[in-house]
């Protein structure tokens, strides 16, 4: 499944880094932060273009003690890559197409980022 | 220590941005440059060990986006040590440069001290037109240059003040930007500030010459997508709205001078009546925090009658202090850009005025001569 085995990265454009400061992981860019909560903070962690989407949702299972993240992690990503943050690993096949989000168990999505600037 | 009430009251965040404009000097003589008009009169340049001293505190209180400016920054040899300073803390570097003087062994340094980014500015999309409004030869040269950070691996990020006379060419402007592959372009229309407060009336475009440029950038916005970015800044007097300047007087940004004066904003150096503290004699964090300068226009209770009835008050907080003071004589005037201003009628005569080409007045070009015979600050 293309979806499944795509490999995210942090787009080049971007930084992410923890910032102790906002006690939150940041997007930085030419003049610009994006201020992550802690789901999306946890999951662009993870976009290290070595990880498979599904190895990502796994992981962050196990991590967290939670089941059925696959919906809520690729529409998160769905997100990330129309706003650029992410890029897809060269050998991925394709770009994945993402389903939207189906209500979803576990993470608080209401507020993915608070643009700062 | 004696005083505890700091340990009750919830401290307001630090400062994101800091700006270093690092000098004033500067090889271009561009007649829209913000800098003040009596630059040549500032103090001495800051010492390295200054700025490596700002830079820390800055980075302690919080501040995540570092950025170099001027002048022209690259005239210093020391902004490797300043931009490896700032990446090693976790800055995010920024360098605003026009270009000139960015060599290949600079910009080999640059890159290995850890800077993340160059906005590199552009004045016009033909030699002629370049080469007139920064009254020097200097065209090809950032051509050259916009190649060379691209092969570098930086994004290219090209900034381009918009203005009566280059603002017609808008669409060879996107292109050339285009061409050279940038990744994100910003038309900033100009803001009249210190040198273009001077040429207003020379820089300032009709309405149809404004409204032609935000057609021709939407079109080019609808065929490029995500490939490339383009932002349209809006000039104040055009939108008949006052902006909340820097987002806020010391709610996120923090810039020093040359000479080593703290600033809640690029211009604020020509505001009467105020002291500027200077960072080698106070720590930033009281700078930020406890100064008179930073808490002259911090929030909204500061703001005159115009603004306190307000709904909008939250929104703009009265707008831009160095333009209402530029345009009324009086700092804690509302931005006359507001049309609830009583000072409005000046932005429509001076709108009215841009409509009439046969009065344009001539060019003054930013440079120390020009600076020391004008003597003033706007």
């Amino acid at each position: 499944m293309t979806t499944a085995t795509a490999r995210p990265a942090i787009n080049r454009l971007f930084r992410f880094q923890w910032e102790p400061a906002q006690q939150a992981h940041v997007l930085l860019y030419p003049e610009g932060m994006v201020k992550l909560n802690q789901s999306a903070g946890e999951i662009l962690k993870r976009c290290d273009g070595e990880r498979s989407v599904a190895e990502i949702v796994a992981d962050l299972e196990a991590a967290f003690n939670a089941s059925n993240l696959s919906a809520d992690v690729e529409a998160f990503l769905k997100m990330a890559d129309e706003q650029n943050w992410i890029e897809w690993s060269p050998t991925a096949p394709t770009r994945p197409s993402v389903a939207a989000p189906q209500g979803g168990a576990g993470l608080p999505w209401d507020c993915p980022a608070e643009d700062l600037q | 220590m004696t005083t505890t009430t700091s340990l009750l009251v919830p401290r307001r965040p630090g400062p994101l941005w800091l700006l270093a404009e690092v000098t004033y000097r500067c090889p271009l003589h561009c007649a829209f440059c913000y800098n003040p008009v009596d630059f040549a009169q500032a103090g001495p340049e800051l010492a390295t060990e200054d700025w490596l001293k700002v830079i820390r505190e800055a980075r302690e209180m919080g501040a995540a986006q570092f950025g170099i400016s001027g002048g022209e920054p690259l005239l210093r040899n020391d902004i490797e040590i300043l931009v490896g300073e700032a990446r090693k803390l976790g800055f995010y570097t920024n360098l605003i440069t026009s270009g000139v003087g960015l060599t290949e062994a600079r910009l080999a340094a640059l890159k290995e001290a850890g800077l993340d980014h160059i906005q590199l500015s552009f004045q016009d999309a033909t030699r002629e037109a370049n080469d007139l409004i920064t009254n020097t030869r200097t065209f090809e040269l950032k051509r050259k240059v916009a190649t060379m950070t691209k092969a570098a691996g930086y994004p290219t990020v090209i900034n381009c003040v918009l203005h009566r006379t280059n603002i017609d060419h808008l669409d060879r402007i996107i292109e050339m930007a285009v061409e050279i592959g940038a990744e994100y372009l910003e038309l900033a229309n100009t803001q009249y500030h210190g040198w273009a407060f001077l040429n207003r009336e020379a820089l300032m475009p009709t309405a149809a010459q404004l409204a032609e440029a935000e057609a021709v950038t939407e079109r080019w916005k609808a065929k490029l997508g995500k490939k490339m970015r383009i932002l349209f800044v809006t000039p104040d007097y055009q939108s008949k709205k006052p902006k909340k300047c820097m987002n806020g007087w010391g709610e996120v940004f923090l810039s020093v001078t040359p000479d080593g004066l703290a600033l809640p904003c690029h211009t604020a150096r020509m505001l009467p009546g105020l002291e500027f503290p200077d960072v080698r004699e106070h720590a930033l964090d009281w700078i930020w925090h406890e100064s008179p300068l930073f808490n002259r226009f911090r929030g909204t209770a500061w703001l005159p009658e115009t603004c306190q009835s307000c709904e909008d008050k939250e929104k703009d907080h009265g707008g831009c202090r160095c333009q209402a003071f530029m345009l009324t004589g009086n700092v804690d005037a509302t931005d006359p850009v507001c049309p609830k201003s009583p000072d409005h009628g000046l932005i429509d005569a001076a709108l009215a005025k841009a409509e009439q080409a046969a009065t344009v007045k001539p060019l003054v070009f930013r440079d120390p001569k020009n600076s020391r015979a004008l003597d003033r600050a706007f």
